[in-house]
Order: structure tokens, then C-alpha cells, then sequence
């Protein structure tokens, strides 16, 4: 479990983390959605004790952040931002100077250190420098020492940052695999990936916990939740033949490529009603089809204010 | 102390990842030699001891320990690595001790592959190993000195160069205390205490009575005090520096 309450951080005038409090329960994938300089890093780091928050308190597993440093360390695995790694060494060497200062022994060390070579698919770049190895190997690296200790807590910031799509869908199915019984709070300015392994989301920014929903509910804010879209062959007519219709609340034609956009009041709109409509009115369409709610448009709606489609 | 133990070999064996070790070990020892044999004199002093050797390891360590300090928190700042080092269940002052160690065998291990040296005095004459043994001592407890002032100046930046000039006049402030040059710098304004005081603090003095074989306590608590100032002011430093 990992708890967070009422953390600020202030460097010098700034007020990086304002006040933010939540609550991540074993098997739940937090993640942590906001612009660049939202707040997201800072909060991490002072969870995971590299940072002092300037108040507030933080807890991992029960342990608070500060009055029992060694005990909520130990309980946390933690990835820093761009996951950072010993160049000189290789990872075998990075790995098993891990697991010495998590005082990992024996059978024990043997055992750890083979599960997370095998679960990262490490073992063919064991004894190559960190700083020879591909991004995506680093990153693998960064994540072997971070469940090393196969910590109850783990914190990722930014773990699939700069991974080719193949690369991502490896980690996330791994992020997936190891929240079954853990905490997890991961950092993340991917919208796709809040829907692919988050089961509750959290947008930051400016310091301030804007949303706390899951993906499905922050979908449902979104206005193209329930919408229809179409292509007509006269716009102008297509608007003024839906315009008064139930449960539509209004239109949007992309600029781009030309395709209507009909949205709904409270209840979706029914794609059939609206087809039946059309043809009534002698309105000549093609690739109706209904939409579901983008998370990009919430997104951005809520951290800067803006209502742009 | 484990953890100590980990950091400690964790940094030891990074000098040997690079052709670091290689090259400072080379240059270290060449310079040792020529420092001994062309501006000490060795030979030509006629006797058999070894002070024209160590008569020049502080200003040997005025150019090389920066060197090997320098890398010491300044490349975990840059590379990120210091989040992950602090963030592994290690008291600070344990990550501190554990590098500034390894820098210090590293330096005691260039110190120790001198040893020619010892077997060409104890070869040509019949030297007094109670004052070699001492001059080694001394030489190395100053060079622990050294390391800790670069390892706190190192802490206070993310640029390499920066913590070696800042480590290099440092250093040089520190040994020249005594001199008069230094001193005249204090005296015009400190009180006649302060001149004193800032007198004492001088590397030089402190070295020369031990390479003399005068193996003085106080100045033995010398250099270990000045390390472990050195050594919290690290701690200082990196704990108020962390965000940057």
C-alpha cells in the first residue's frame, strides 16, 4: 500500500507538489497523468525518500517515509525517471550490487537474481556496459533492480519512456503481471497506456490532483463518449437534418478529413435514429459509426481549462 | 556496515571498468619517480632514505587526488544515479564513507605499487624502516585528506572539471597555509589566534613531522579529523543539494 498525505514540496518560490493525498491499495495500478513539470516526478521522489517533502506525509506499506526510512525503502521498489544505471558496469555487476546493499543472500540472492534475468530477458546482454546497451535493454535493467528485492510497493516513473511499441507492450504486460499482488503508482504522459495497464488514474497538474478516476470514467467525461460520426456528402444539410433531434446536444466537423461529428445529451445517440433521419431527409452519407470517449480531449480539457475538441 | 562494505566494492572495482586505473596508476607512479629522482635528487643526496621521495607526495596528490575525487559525486548527480543510490535502504553517511574508502584504497593502492622505491634504498644502504613505515603512513593519511576535500566539492556540483578546479585550489589553500604567502593573506586583518589557528591547519606542516618519521599523534588525529570534517561536510552538502 502506498499512501500519500497532503504532500507539498517548495523550491524556493516554487510550489512544485501542492498539497497532494491518495491512496493505492495491493493489485491496483496507479497512474500518474499530468503535462511535463506537473509535480509527478517530485511526488514520486519524495515517496520513495530520495526527496524530503516540505510537509506532508508520506507512507509505503505502512512505513512512514520519514521516521522509518530503512523500513519503507525496503518494502518499495522503485524505477527513478529515465532509469539510471552504472554505465561501467555491466548488468550482472549493477544487479548484484543491488541485491548486496538489499542484503540479499544465498539461495535467496541465486533464486531473485534468476527470476529477474529471465522475466526481463536479460541473460544475452549480462556482461555487456550498461552505457553499450539499446534503450529499451537499459530500461529492462532499470526494472530488474527495481523488483529485485520483490518489493510489496513499486513506484515507476515513466517506465515504458522512449521504448519502441513492441518494447512497451513487453513491459506493460509485465506492469500487468506484477500488480496482481502489489502496489503499483507509475508515472505516464501516454494516454494509451493509462487504458492498458492503470486501473485508476490520477491527472496532475501544477501541483494539484485535478482527477482521481478510473480510465473508463474519465473516458465517460470525454464529449465524444456516446457520439456518433459520419461522412455526408452535404455537411450543411446533414447538420440542419439532426438539428433539433433528441438526445443531440451538438456538432463538430474535423477540419481535416470532414467527418461530422454528432453529439449526444446524457444518453448515447442511437446510430440507427440517426441513419433512419438522414434517409428520411434525403441526406446522402456513408461510414456512420458510433465513438467512444478519448482520453486525450479529457486530458487535455482538464489540465488546461480548455473545452477544444 | 554491509552496506558500507557494498558501496565500498562497488566503487573500487568501477576505477578498474574504465582505463582509469590503468592511467593513473601509470602516471602516478612516473611522476612519483620522476619527482624523486630529477627534483629530489635521490642519488645525488647520497643517503639512505627515502624523504626526496616523499618530500614531493604533496603536491603528487595536489594534482592526482582531485583527479580521482572529482568523479566521485559529481558523475552520480549527472547520470541520475544518485536517486537510485539514495533511494536503496543506505543510510547517507554510508554511501559517503563507502566511496570516499574506495578512493582512498585506490590511492593507497598507487601508494603501494612504490615499493621499488623501498627495496632500492633498502638495497643501496641501510635505511630506517621505522621512518619509511611512517612516511607511507603520513603520505597516505594526507592523501585520505585530500580525497575528502574533493569528494565534498564534488558533492556541491554535476560538472567533473568544475569539482577538480574547485578541489585543486582547495587543496593548494590548505597546504600552503603555513607559508607566508597564505598567511600574509589572514594577517592583515585576523586577529594574531586566527593567524595561529589558520597556521595549523596547514597539510605541509602536519606531513613534514611524520615523513620525518616523527610519528606525532596529533598529527595523525590531524588528517583523520580533517577527513571526517571533510566527510560530513559531504553528507551536508549532498542532503541540501538533492533536487537540483
Amino acid at each position: 500500500m502506498i499512501e500519500a498525505h497532503a504532500l507539498h514540496k517548495r523550491y524556493g518560490r516554487l510550489l512544485a507538489v501542492d498539497g497532494i493525498s491518495f491512496k493505492v491499495e495491493p493489485g491496483e495500478v496507479l497512474g500518474f497523468l499530468g503535462p511535463n513539470g506537473a509535480g509527478k516526478s517530485t511526488t514520486m521522489k519524495m515517496i520513495a525518500g530520495f526527496l524530503a517533502p516540505t510537509s506532508g506525509t508520506a507512507k509505503v506499506c505502512g512505513h512512514d517515509v520519514q521516521a522509518e526510512p530503512m523500513a519503507a525503502r525496503r518494502a518499495l521498489g522503485y524505477l527513478p525517471e529515465g532509469a539510471p544505471g552504472y554505465g561501467e558496469m555491466s548488468p550482472s555487476g549493477f544487479l548484484g550490487f543491488v541485491a548486496d546493499v538489499r542484503g540479499l543472500t544465498g539461495e535467496r540472492r541465486r533464486e531473485r537474481l534468476q527470476s529477474v534475468l529471465q522475466r526481463l530477458s536479460l541473460g544475452g546482454v549480462l556482461h555487456q556496459p550498461i552505457d553499450t546497451l539499446s534503450k529499451g535493454f537499459k530500461r529492462r535493467v532499470g526494472l530488474a533492480a527495481a523488483i529485485l528485492h520483490d518489493p510489496p510497493a513499486l513506484i515507476l516513473d515513466e517506465p515504458t519512456d522512449g521504448l519502441d511499441p513492441n518494447q512497451k507492450h513487453e513491459v506493460r504486460g509485465l506492469i500487468r503481471e506484477l500488480a496482481r499482488e502489489r502496489t503499483v503508482l507509475l508515472s505516464t504522459h501516454i494516454l494509451e497506456e493509462v487504458e492498458a495497464v492503470c486501473s485508476r488514474a490520477m491527472i496532475v497538474a501544477r501541483g494539484k490532483v485535478l482527477a482521481d478516476a478510473t480510465p473508463a470514467e474519465l473516458l465517460a467525461r470525454s464529449r465524444y463518449q456516446g457520439a456518433v460520426s459520419l461522412l455526408a456528402g452535404d455537411s450543411i444539410a446533414a447538420r440542419a437534418a439532426l438539428d433539433g433531434m433528441p438526445g443531440v446536444s451538438g456538432f463538430h466537423q474535423d477540419a481535416a478529413d470532414g467527418r461530422l461529428y454528432v453529439f449526444p445529451q446524457g444518453r448515447p445517440v442511437a446510430a440507427d435514429a440517426v441513419a433512419e433521419r438522414l434517409r428520411q431527409r434525403g441526406v446522402v452519407f456513408s461510414s456512420l459509426q458510433p465513438e467512444r470517449g478519448r482520453l486525450d480531449e479529457v486530458f487535455r480539457r482538464i489540465t488546461t481549462g480548455e473545452a477544444t475538441a | 556496515m554491509s552496506a558500507v562494505l557494498s558501496v565500498f566494492r562497488r566503487e573500487f572495482a568501477s576505477y578498474f571498468a574504465t582505463p582509469l586505473a590503468a592511467v593513473f596508476l601509470v602516471i602516478f607512479l612516473a611522476l612519483a619517480g620522476a619527482f624523486t629522482f630529477y627534483l629530489g635528487g635521490f642519488y645525488e643526496a647520497g643517503q639512505a632514505d627515502l624523504q626526496p621521495f616523499f618530500r614531493f607526495h604533496p603536491w603528487l596528490y595536489l594534482l592526482l587526488a582531485p583527479a580521482v575525487a572529482m568523479r566521485l559525486w559529481a558523475e552520480e548527480r549527472k547520470s541520475g544515479t544518485l536517486e537510485l543510490l539514495l533511494t536503496l535502504p543506505l543510510a547517507l553517511w554510508q554511501a559517503v564513507l563507502g566511496k570516499f574508502l574506495a578512493a582512498w584504497a585506490f590511492l593507497g593502492l598507487a601508494l603501494a605499487l612504490t615499493f621499488p622505491m623501498w627495496i632500492t634504498v633498502a638495497w643501496l644502504g641501510d635505511p630506517d624502516h621505522g621512518v619509511i613505515f611512517a612516511g607511507y603512513l603520513g603520505s597516505w593519511l594526507m592523501a585520505g585528506a585530500f580525497l575528502a576535500v574533493g569528494s565534498a566539492l564534488s558533492a556541491a556540483t554535476r560538472s567533473q572539471v568544475v569539482a577538480f578546479i574547485l578541489t585543486v585550489v582547495v587543496c593548494l589553500v590548505l597546504l600552503l597555509a603555513g607559508f607566508p604567502m597564505a598567511l600574509d593573506l589572514v594577517r592583515g586583518w585576523a586577529p594574531q589566534a586566527w593567524v595561529d589557528a589558520f597556521a595549523g591547519l596547514s597539510f605541509l606542516t602536519h606531513f613534514q613531522a611524520i615523513s620525518r618519521g616523527v610519528l606525532d599523534l596529533r598529527d595523525v588525529v590531524f588528517f583523520l579529523l580533517c577527513i571526517a570534517a571533510w566527510l560530513t561536510a559531504t553528507v551536508l552538502v549532498i542532503d541540501l543539494k538533492k533536487a537540483d
